[in-house]
Order: C-alpha cells, then sequence, then structure tokens
C-alpha cells in the first residue's frame, strides 16, 4: 500500500523532480563547466599528464555502463534499476531517496587528450576515467640560454 | 523508523562534517529493508551499528588519486558519510545484516516475534 498519513516521499520526489529538470535544461554544458546535480556525480581533475574522472555511482552493473569519449566531449550514460518491492505488493515504502532509471550525463574534456589511451575501472560504486594528454600537449620546460 | 535529524548526544564522528546519503527504505510483514548510496566505500570503512534505539550508518570513502591531483570541478566535496535514524521498539535490533555491494548498503532489520503481524479470527455468535 502507498498510501501514509504522513508522505515523507514528497521531498525526495520533489527533489528528484528538480534535478531531472536541471538536467533538462543544463543539457549544454561549455568548455570545463559540466552541468551540476544529477546522476551519477561528478568529480574531475588533472594532471600534467592525464585528467581524472570520478563519478559516483553505486549499484550499477558494469555491463550496463555506457561510455563514450569523441572529440574531447566523454558520454556516461546507463541504467539503473530499482531494488525496492513494486508499487502494488503488501510492503510499503516509506523512503524513496536514490536515483533509479536511465542516466546520461555529458562533459566536454579539454581538446588535448588522447582518445587512444584511457583507462575505465569500475570500484566500490565509483567509476574512474583516467585519460592520458597527448605528448604534444603536455608542458615542456624551455631552457632560456 | 523515523529519521533522527539530531547530533547532540553522539560519538566525536558528528563533529566533522559528512555527506548525507540518499536511502530507500521499504517495510514488508517480516522487517524493514534500508538502501544507502555510499558510493567509494569499501568493507572495512564501514560502520553500522546500533546504540539503544538509534541506527548508525558512518563511513569513509577510500578513493586512491594520483600525486599531483588538480581538482576542476568537484562534487562530491566530503569524503564521508553519516546518517541516523531512530528505530521504532518492534524492530529487533539483534538481528541486523548488513551488506555492501558496489557501494550499495544494505540493512535489513527483522521484526521482533511479538510484533509481527497476526490474522485475527472473527467469530461467528
Amino acid at each position: 500500500m502507498d498510501f501514509s498519513l504522513f508522505p515523507r516521499d514528497l521531498f525526495a520526489d520533489l527533489e528528484r523532480l528538480q534535478r531531472q529538470m536541471q538536467q533538462t535544461i543544463e543539457a549544454s554544458p561549455s568548455i570545463r563547466g559540466f552541468a551540476r546535480g544529477g546522476f551519477p556525480a561528478l568529480n574531475v581533475a588533472g594532471t600534467p599528464d592525464s585528467v581524472e574522472i570520478y563519478a559516483f555511482a553505486p549499484g550499477l552493473d558494469t555491463q550496463s555502463i555506457h561510455l563514450q569519449l569523441e572529440r574531447g566531449v566523454l558520454s556516461i550514460s546507463g541504467i539503473r534499476t530499482d531494488e525496492l518491492p513494486a508499487r502494488d505488493s503488501a510492503a510499503s515504502v516509506h523512503l524513496r531517496e536514490r536515483f533509479s532509471g536511465r542516466f546520461h550525463r555529458v562533459l566536454t574534456l579539454s581538446d588535448d587528450l588522447d582518445p587512444d589511451q584511457v583507462s575505465a575501472t569500475y570500484r566500490d560504486g565509483v567509476l574512474h576515467v583516467s585519460i592520458a594528454r597527448k605528448a604534444a600537449a603536455k608542458p615542456r620546460r624551455i631552457n632560456v640560454n | 523508523m523515523t529519521e533522527n535529524k539530531s547530533t547532540t548526544r553522539d560519538s566525536p564522528a558528528t563533529e566533522r562534517p559528512a555527506l548525507v546519503p540518499p536511502v530507500d527504505v521499504a517495510e514488508d510483514a517480516g522487517g524493514i529493508t534500508l538502501y544507502a548510496d555510499l558510493p567509494g566505500v569499501a568493507r572495512d570503512r564501514l560502520d553500522v551499528h546500533v546504540d539503544g534505539d538509534t541506527l548508525i550508518i558512518e563511513a569513509e570513502m577510500g578513493l586512491e588519486m594520483p600525486q599531483e591531483l588538480q581538482a576542476t570541478h568537484i562534487e562530491v566535496s566530503l569524503p564521508r558519510y553519516r546518517r541516523v535514524f531512530t528505530l521504532s521498539r518492534d524492530l529487533d535490533a539483534e538481528r541486523l545484516t548488513a551488506e555492501l555491494k558496489h557501494g550499495v548498503l544494505k540493512v535489513r532489520l527483522q521484526k521482533a516475534e511479538h510484533a509481527k503481524p497476526r490474522r485475527i479470527k472473527v467469530q461467528t455468535g
């Protein structure tokens, strides 16, 4: 039964709606400026040799994660299934805050990346993508004579 | 089970800021199942315990990051999670089970025997 005197998951629903709207509105992020919020949450960092992307995407099957890198644009998509009982079952759901359904996030990265040197690992619910920079783009020390 | 937002009486860990993980809570005749998203947490950095009538979930992320890393975009800004719930008396805290898989914590709390729903027979007079 889904009826409750105190529909506590109303706020969770509102938050999710807001997040979904944000994803729709901010669909075209500019260079190094990404849409905030949404699933999965992303941390991006750089070293002189590579760009490291951490996507906080717990509870996924590695087979269902779709990663694509094209001209400095990385897209992460997939589907996350709900573990909660169906709405018509005897069980009741008190809180429903976790993301479920399809997700798709796009990152505009710099154009000095080497699409042939990408590694992706999924561990403890975090997807770590490491993309090497092209050798020519690495900062070089110039000797002054 | 209700969420406990007061943080005054707890362990020193409360002093450190932590993320509030999103949870799903479902109840059936046998008990309550809670799912919490804790990405980046390995089993040895997770602490789930019951203190009196309070269920406390605390976890630390253990991300391996390369040296000389410079953050350019941060959405997850803290390396730990914490969330506290008040349990009702019909739940048996002794029979709590917790599983962690791919950063998702699943906690199962059984109902105490006396609190399980019983069908009451209606006698005809």
